[in-house]
């Protein structure tokens, strides 16, 4: 036993952190020539520049079978200095553990492309070599061209850039974001940072839904396209529509128990739709209603109509509008303990696509003109018919418009999407009697708006006062098209 | 009555009752012990669990002795004739309470004035509550890696805790420490006195309207946590360690300005327990003060693969707490430079940028003694210098308050050394066999010099210096945890086999260190101690490996051998 143990543990005991790698024997020749390449068979886009000299490109190693990048540690050679095959040039960090990268041609270490303390993609140049004393200076001026334009795009495992970082890498202290650029900077927490390098998502066009704004760990996981990480099933939207589940549920007949009834499991969609109405029963809700009348949209909407403008574009516009007056109703609330106000006012709006419903949104609707906001529109519901909707053309919504009038309903009651801070559920517009201060009767176009909103940061009031300036709008729709 | 017996006999068997308690892992069972405890069993109480901090082993082991010597129902001296106490201690955190159990133990009349708790920081607002927090965190994480249980074949679902159920086991855990500490010294006789102490003149002492009379007066006044300027701490959202550790909130995203040993711990517990972590580094690197090469592991392993980012190079030159609906502002300056680098918006801010000694009030200035940062400058002795360089008779200053080691058991050490001097043996201890440790999931230990520190002490002293490895992926029991990231390094010199440091990261590790802290210690050398035998398959044969591998051209030591062969 003693003898058996003590040998075990003696002859494992050599694991060191640090161990030499000698690229000429102990890795396989595949690996070789990406840690050392020639220039004359250079990549395609080089060709114009006949190099005939001897200049070799030293490239990141992969370390391991997991290492994507790796960080100089420290150039044990300077530029300029005499390098002699099997000696260590440089000692790269990956994901593991430090190691001495050694080179095994003779030559000159003409030029460092990669400092010390930066990251290079594996397989990007490093360094470059150069034969002879004479190539130094030539190699020199490559080096400079390299880091300028990015040569590296060619090389085959590394899509990312080489030189500079791909999106603000965690492990630089420096910030990347200016400092000073007005009000408004990229917040990020340090796990979305991470995740967004890790799934190559550029975090600035992200959008944040976290406290004060800013871009949590689902924020990146939405904008790559992959589910929560705490829910394994359901990979398509999250903050999709309760709204049009209720009009998935009026229109798909989802069969009834009986006899001779077959059982269909929920397709990806559906199993969101009911997770995202599970959830909305934590948020205490409240409705209020409002009859708009609508005379003047619709002449409005006769006249614009022939230029590609839809009702929706026209209702989103007056909601984004009104939203821009009345910021709370745009806000959301996610922990129960604080809310944020969305900077943006990004009007998802609920579409019934064959079997299931999706929220394309359009976003800044209160910025963009109609005819503008008329063209996104048709061509997020042409994305949402062909299933090529991005995640962020359909989560990043901070209010839900869902309107039922095309089908005649006169009201309804729409369902709070988690996450956001009101749903306005619109009804069809019918001419009704209604009486004026003055005791005279007329016939007018009214249509009844119903907003639901989360009581824990809209109140009553700032839900009538909302929809009194939605009202106003409607009522003098010049504005919409200004 | 028997006074006299019990105390003879109690201090000719201390120092084999204490190698015997250490050797069989302060086993409290030893018929020895329980025959002078009496009724005293509730000194052990907390002993059965193996959960120890670094300052709760030296407590412990010394409690026993104690109990013993206790017996003696006069067990805190006899006054001397012309003053109140042979020596008044300062302060009653670990420091202080060390001091004050050798000192009976010495046979001196004994009085501690506290101002505060008794325990000090490190029970009630350092190394115990956190290690409270550490040990919920590394369950935490231990339950939330699904691939960790996979690999055992473990199936847990969702993994939850209770934040006031986390918080309460932490202040428990004070509690109960500090009634053992309160009571190991009341059952002993100790004078506690309860008031804020301060020095009226030579061997004089005041607390509140008290004053009394010490031939030899021992400042253990500890520290508070240091908060630089432009922070402005409001308890809440921008918290020091203080109130981290009543745990009153867990944020999502809080940043720990510091990355030495609180900020790393806390980094620990708030990720486990679900925040995320920025840290705020001054320095270049993170874990200063860490052997560069285990500070670099640790980062792949405590920082890199967690939901943690940092910012080095830069102070943190305005914090803001969160209000009127906006989040902790932080304002980050270039170390070097100074200029404005960025603004971190985050839910909360912890300032653990080390610790200020406490030494206001004091007194100082009747004795004319300047602090130097506002600590006491004292002398490898712990005698305390005045402002004209000369030591001050009778005089001592231990613990954070002097500044030279801030741990709680160097604090300890010290005032044990004090102790030993003003009765007549002349002792200095050796600060480079203190061992150091850092409880985060795995732990980072360490004892005597980091490898560039032994290179330059080689290069100016004219010595060679060799580095021995060895990795815990090597060590049976550390695979069969499935905890097999972790590093060991030793560095000595080859030529004698003196062992100038050890750092340890990995599974246990800080219990690990202290065959390394014991052998610098007793300067056991290399060639030596690579004999000793260690139990298959422990954690300890990751040192075993160690001194194994070291290469040390003297041969053994004859002499050493024979002695363990007699015993």
């Amino acid at each position: 036993m003693a003898v058996s143990s003590s040998s075990f543990l003696s002859t494992t005991s050599l694991t060191n952190s640090k161990s030499n790698i000698s690229f000429a024997s102990s890795v396989s020749p595949s690996l070789r020539s990406v840690v050392f390449r020639s220039t004359i068979p250079a990549t395609s886009h080089r060709r114009s520049m006949t190099v005939r000299s001897k200049i070799r490109e030293i490239f990141m190693p992969a370390l391991s079978s997991t290492m994507t990048e790796g960080k100089i540690v420290s150039w044990i050679k300077t530029e300029g200095e005499k390098l002699a095959k099997g000696e260590s040039v440089v000692v790269v960090e990956s994901d593991k553990a430090d190691m001495d990268v050694e080179t095994f041609y003779d030559g000159y270490l003409a030029a460092i492309v990669v400092g010390e303390g930066e990251t290079a993609p594996v397989g990007a140049a490093i360094g470059l070599l150069a034969e002879t004393e004479a190539e130094i200076e030539e190699a020199k001026t490559k080096a400079a061209s390299k880091s300028s334009s990015s040569v590296v795009e060619a090389v085959v495992p590394s899509p990312p850039p080489v030189t500079s970082s791909p999106a603000p890498a965690i492990a630089q202290p420096a910030p990347v974001t200016a400092v000073a650029d007005g009000p408004r900077k990229t917040v990020a927490t340090p796990y979305a940072k991470k995740l967004a390098k890790q799934h190559k998502v550029d975090i600035g066009s992200v959008a944040g839904t976290g406290p004060f704004g800013r871009i949590t760990a689902s924020d990146v996981e939405t904008a790559a396209g992959i589910a929560p990480s705490k829910s394994s099933v359901a990979p398509p939207p999250p903050p999709p529509t309760p709204v049009a589940a209720k009009a998935a549920t009026t229109t798909t007949n989802l069969p009834p128990l009986l006899p001779d009834s077959s059982i269909v499991p929920f397709t990806a969609m559906q199993s969101a739709v009911s997770k995202n109405m599970i959830e909305s029963l934590s948020v205490p809700t409240f409705r209020v209603g409002y009859p708009v009348n609508t005379d003047a949209l619709d002449a409005l909407y006769e006249k614009v109509k022939p230029k590609g403008v839809t009702m929706t574009a026209l209702l989103a516009k007056a909601a984004g509008m009104a939203l821009a007056q009345h910021p709370v109703v745009n806000a959301s609330c996610k922990d129960g303990k604080s809310f944020s106000y969305n900077a943006n006012i990004n009007i998802a709006v609920a579409v019934a696509i064959n079997g299931g419903l999706i929220t394309p949104v359009l976003q800044d609707a209160d910025k963009l003109d109609l005819y503008l906001l008329s063209q996104k529109w048709k061509e997020l519901v042409g994305k949402a018919r062909s299933k090529q909707l991005q995640p962020h053309e359909y989560n990043s919504g901070t209010f839900t418009l869902s309107n039922l009038g095309m089908f005649g309903v006169d009201r309804f009651d729409a369902i709070l999407p988690p996450g956001q801070g009101a749903i306005m559920a619109v009804g069809a517009s019918k001419p009704t009697v209604v009486a004026d201060k003055d005791g005279f009767f007329s016939v007018k176009n009214t249509m009844l708006v119903n907003v639901t909103a989360d009581h824990r940061i809209v109140y009553g009031a700032d839900l009538a006062a909302f929809l009194q300036t939605f009202a106003k709008i409607i009522e003098n729709p010049d504005s919409l098209t200004l | 009555m028997q006074s006299a017996l019990s105390l003879s006999f109690s201090q000719a068997s201390l120092p084999l009752a204490n190698r015997t308690l250490c050797s069989s892992n302060a086993a409290p069972s030893t018929p020895r012990n329980l025959r002078f405890c009496g009724l005293r069993r509730e000194a052990f109480c907390f002993s059965p669990s193996k959960q120890l901090t670094s300052c709760r082993f030296h407590i412990q082991s010394r409690r026993i002795e104690v109990s013993a010597a206790a017996s003696s129902s006069a067990g805190n001296g006899a006054p001397s004739k012309s003053f109140d106490y042979d020596l008044i201690i300062i302060g009653a955190g670990v420091g202080g309470h060390g001091a004050a159990l050798h000192a009976v133990e010495k046979g001196l009349k004994t009085a501690i004035i506290e101002g505060d708790v008794v325990g000090g920081t490190c029970v009630n607002r350092g190394c115990v509550p956190s290690k409270a927090l550490l040990a919920v965190s590394g369950r935490m994480r231990e339950l939330q890696n699904e691939h960790h249980m996979k690999a055992f074949g473990l199936q847990v679902s969702a993994a939850g805790y209770d934040r006031q159920g986390v918080a309460d086991h932490a202040s428990n855990l004070a509690t109960k420490i500090r009634n053992n500490l309160t009571n190991s010294m009341k059952a002993l006789g100790v004078d506690i006195l309860t008031g804020f102490g301060a020095v009226l003149g030579p061997q004089k002492v005041k607390y509140g309207d008290n004053i009394i009379t010490g031939k030899d007066i021992i400042i253990a006044t500890g520290s508070v946590p240091f908060v630089p300027k432009g922070i402005e701490v409001d308890g809440k959202t921008v918290i020091t360690s203080d109130h981290a550790l009543k745990l009153e909130s867990v944020p999502d995203w809080i940043a720990i300005v510091g990355s030495g040993y609180i900020g790393l711990e806390f980094s620990d517990v708030y990720t486990a327990l679900g925040s995320e972590v920025t840290f705020i580094e001054a320095l270049d690197q993170l874990m200063p003060g860490f052997d560069p090469e285990i500070s670099k592991l640790a980062q792949r392993v405590l920082i890199n693969t967690r939901k943690i980012d940092y910012h080095t190079g830069v102070f943190a030159s305005k914090i803001t707490p969160a209000k009127d609906g906006k989040p902790v502002l932080i304002e980050l300056i270039d170390a070097k430079t100074k200029e404005p680098k960025d603004t971190l918006e985050v839910d909360a801010a912890l300032i653990a940028t080390g610790r200020a000694p406490f030494t206001n009030g004091l007194g100082l200035e009747n004795i004319n003694v300047t602090t130097q940062r506002g600590f006491i400058p004292v002398d490898e002795r712990m005698r305390v210098i005045d402002g004209n360089g000369k030591l001050v008779p009778h005089l001592y200053c231990i613990g954070d308050a002097n500044g030279k080691l801030m741990l709680a058991h160097a604090a300890s050490a010290q005032g044990i050394s004090v102790v030993e001097q003003v009765t007549g043996r002349d002792h200095v201890l050796n600060h480079l066999s203190i061992p150091a440790a850092c409880f985060t999931h795995p732990e980072i230990s360490m004892v005597g010099l980091t490898e560039p520190q032994a290179r330059e002490k080689a290069e100016k002293e004219g010595f060679k210096v060799s580095i021995a490895k060895t990795s815990f992926k090597a060590n049976t029991k550390a695979l069969a945890e499935n905890e097999g990231e972790g590093l060991a390094k030793m560095i000595y010199r080859p030529d004698n086999g003196e062992i100038l440091g050890v750092h340890i990261f990995g599974l246990h590790a800080a219990d690990l260190i202290h065959e390394a802290s014991n052998a610098i210690a007793l300067g056991t050398r290399i060639q030596d101690i690579k004999l000793a035998v260690h139990a298959h398959p422990t954690l300890s044969e990751v040192v075993d490996e160690l001194f194994k591998a070291a290469k040390v051209d003297s041969p053994a030591s004859v002499t050493a051998q024979s002695v363990k062969v007699t015993v």
